[in-house]
């Protein structure tokens, strides 16, 4: 873990203004943040830990905690909320039996909800590690989610 | 020929360069070859544009086209609900919804035979009429997209397009034939208003950065559109992102800043890669750096990206988050344009409030001045999504009427179903009713209305939309994102969203309406920033307007639009229902039972969860909701 965080802080110069964009690339290699990085970071950039973990509590999208292999982003945007977003997620809730923010026991998939991805006109609309599913309905959850093994 | 690819990367030292090389790409672009192009947009991913484009490359070249035709990837062309989106020059022939067996057939009859492909024309949603050139379908007929016209016209990640285009021609002119109080002058003198949300004056924004003491000062994109059902600022990002640092650079020079940022929202992964590829070819070219083009004039940008937190697209907040802290706001009691990032004069607009800059620049203040109204001048893009026909994005020149942008260019209500609302502003505007359809759109009249502009979200609503449930989800949608610092905002917002659950749940009383508006002009007085302060907007404006709804709920325990679960019930219409146990199936409760073939199913309300699943998967709408 080291050497990729170091490698991430020198990529920012150590700036202490970049926190932000050095805790998301760190958040892409490990798909979380884990305690050890942070402490990492806090050190080598010279921010006390409390500020770190300060700003990587109060961003909606970093987790602390370790995340599945897929991502699911359930789009709750206005223009989604509209159109049934709800009960989209309510049934990958179902389906997973997980609440939104969980994990499944297996580590197959995390559920997660944003407040909008720039498609709106497809709403509504459900993003799986960057494959966007657009008009979704009920009864293709299933058949949506059965693509990620 | 492409400046990306190839050892064209000599840099830019004067206006001649620019003008130069500029008059080389426009005979470059000039042949005879038919030009295809086809939206690459955010919105026609889910669709599998990206797929689309592989399959043009394969055909084009199996079909042996490539000397006769040339394939353009470009950004959003506004009609994302038709995607994915191909526009064939010359002709101007717009097909849409094209599928990967679609492709050959395209190449095959309308480039190489000139003949038109029926089936893939756009229907008029009112008269059914099918329609060959883009100019004469209604959504782009009442549209004046002067900013997002050049989308098609360009491919985004490619500089050599947009300088073919006229690119960096208003920024040569800024840097050498004017001063920066020509500058500021001719915005001021524009009209133009910031298009984030509150509309303040982009040049006397400038100006008072210009005018505050200090010699280091930092210019700002706000691309973090953090309203929910808007991707206006996204739509233009992504699709020209050259017109926005264009703007940026300009502004920077009339304020005297050397050093901007991009501040842009991490859920925009399209956005984020093409500024960024943007910015290195316009560092490449010499457009940013030491001395632009041949002037005394220095200038560098980063970008940085979000973490997904609302608030950030508050000023103050932003700044915090770009200094790395959290994104907190703080009380304005010195403007950001007196003190902003690390205690500096900085000047921050919104991504569309640049991209205006270099028409301004262009086309000169008088020009600007003929489109709009009298306080708001220009155009608006507006990402018109929800319970319409043609959902996309929309630019429009101020002042047309929502009835126009719903009916002529939204194409009216999806499946005949009754308007019932229209949404700007986000969470921090409001819902208009139907009696206020032939409202001027532009900044005043919005919030005459009691909503706003803010940064272009319009969300159509239908009979079926819980206006009770609206107000709820934009409280609920706030709860989330407000900070915490300031206690009204905090508290305040909680405690709203708490009584609108009770009401939704068929716990109101009838006291909850008025404590409701008290507890709105708490919020409005004391909140710390706007975030606060507009967040009763979304309640307020449903009560004036929707009063029998929140009577409904709480006086007759009933929820007119069908949606508040505890309100409701599901139902079999017996006389739609033909047996045929898809929903049987559906449904995860076992609820629904078979009774044999041509009869109706029955539904045991005991064991319904109102998930929905069974009203989703029935097309003969033999599911109802009481």
């Amino acid at each position: 873990m080291n050497e990729k965080v170091n490698a991430i802080i020198n990529k920012y110069n150590g700036d202490r203004s970049q926190l932000v964009s050095v805790l998301q690339d760190i958040q892409a290699e490990y798909y979380y943040l884990p305690k050890e990085a942070l402490f990492q970071v806090s050190e080598t950039m010279g921010i006390p830990a409390s500020r770190v973990y300060d700003v990587a509590t109060f961003f909606r999208a970093f987790s602390l905690e370790p995340r599945g292999k897929h991502l699911i982003n359930v789009c709750l945007g206005t223009a989604c909320h509209v159109r049934g977003a709800a009960r989209i997620l309510e049934n990958i809730e179902r389906s997973l039996t997980i609440q939104r923010g969980g994990t499944t026991k297996d580590r197959r998939f995390t559920l997660e909800t944003v407040n909008c991805m720039g498609c709106c006109a497809v709403g509504p609309a459900v993003k799986i590690d960057g494959e966007y599913f657009g008009h979704m309905s009920t009864d293709k959850v299933d058949g949506v989610l059965a693509k990620f093994e | 020929m492409s400046i990306n690819t190839n050892e064209m990367l000599k840099k830019l030292r004067s206006k001649q360069d620019l003008e130069a090389l500029q008059k080389e790409l426009i005979s470059g672009r000039k042949s005879d070859k038919a030009l295809i192009a086809v939206c690459n947009g955010t919105a026609c991913h889910p669709y599998g544009c990206t797929q689309v484009i592989e399959t043009f490359k394969q055909q084009i070249s199996q079909q042996g086209l490539q000397d006769k035709t040339e394939l353009r990837i470009t950004g959003c062309h506004g009609l994302c609900e038709k995607g994915p989106v191909v526009v064939i020059q010359p002709g101007d022939i717009f097909y849409q919804q094209v599928k990967l067996n679609d492709v050959p057939e395209i190449l095959h009859e309308t480039i190489s035979k000139g003949k038109i492909v029926d089936r893939l024309l756009h229907a008029d949603p009112i008269t059914g009429s099918k329609i060959v050139h883009r100019h004469e379908i209604p959504f782009y007929r009442k549209q004046k997209r002067t900013i997002l016209g050049n989308n098609t016209e360009i491919n985004p990640v490619k500089i050599d397009d947009y300088i073919a285009i006229g690119g960096y021609i208003a920024l040569a002119k800024a840097l050498l034939d004017m001063t920066p109080e020509q500058i500021i002058e001719e915005i001021k003198r524009s009209g133009l208003r910031g298009r984030g949300g509150a509309g303040f004056p982009t040049g006397a924004k400038w100006e008072s950065c210009r005018h505050a003491p200090g010699d280091i000062k930092y210019v700002i994109v706000n691309a973090d559109e953090g309203d929910p059902g808007a991707y206006a600022n996204e739509g233009l990002l992504s699709g020209n992102p050259h017109s926005v640092l264009e703007g940026l650079i300009i502004g920077a020079y009339a304020i005297g800043a050397h050093r901007g940022y991009v501040y842009v929202r991490n859920e925009y992964p399209l956005a984020l890669a093409n500024i960024t590829t943007a910015l290195n070819q316009a560092q490449q070219l010499g457009l940013l750096g030491e001395k632009i083009l041949g002037s005394g004039f220095n200038f560098n940008v980063q970008i940085t990206r979000g973490g997904g937190a609302f608030v950030c697209g508050e000023s103050t907040a932003l700044m915090a988050s770009l200094e790395g802290k959290v994104g907190e706001p703080r009380a304005k009691y010195v403007h950001t344009v007196g003190k902003g990032l690390w205690d500096r004069p900085s000047n921050l607009n919104n991504v569309e409030t640049w991209a205006n800059v270099p028409i301004i620049i262009n086309k000169g203040a008088d020009w600007y001045r003929t489109l709009g109204t009298d306080g708001s001048k220009g155009t608006k893009i507006f990402s018109l999504v929800g319970k319409i026909n043609n959902t996309g994005l929309v630019e429009i020149p101020m002042g047309i009427t929502l009835r126009d942008i719903i009916y002529d260019i939204g194409g009216g209500i999806r499946e005949g179903k009754k308007f019932k609302a229209v949404q700007t502003g986000g969470p921090s505007g409001g819902c208009l009713p139907e009696s206020l359809l032939d409202l001027q759109v532009d900044f005043d009249e919005l919030t005459k209305a009691g909503s706003m502009m803010g940064s272009g979200g319009m969300i159509v609503m239908d009979e079926t939309t819980c206006m009770v449930d609206i107000a709820k989800y934009f409280l609920t949608f706030l709860e989330e994102e407000s900070c915490g610092k300031c206690v009204p905002c905090r508290e305040g917002i909680k405690r709203m969203r708490q009584i609108l659950d009770d009401i939704t749940e068929g716990k109101g009383n009838e006291e909850d309406i008025d404590l409701l508006e008290r507890l709105s002009a708490t919020l409005i007085d004391s909140s710390l920033c706007a975030l606060g302060s507009t967040a009763p907007n979304p309640v307020i404006t449903t009560i004036r307007y929707f009063k029998d709804e929140y009577e409904a709920h709480i006086k007759e325990k009933r929820c007119p639009a069908g949606v508040c679960k505890a309100l409701i019930h599901y139902y079999i219409v017996n006389e739609k229902c033909p047996g045929c146990g898809l929903c049987v199936k559906a449904c995860p409760q076992e609820a629904i039972t078979f009774m044999g073939k041509k009869q109706p199913v029955v539904l045991d309300e005991s064991k319904c969860i109102k998930c929905g699943a069974c009203y989703d998967i029935c097309k003969l709408e033999a599911i109802g909701i009481k």
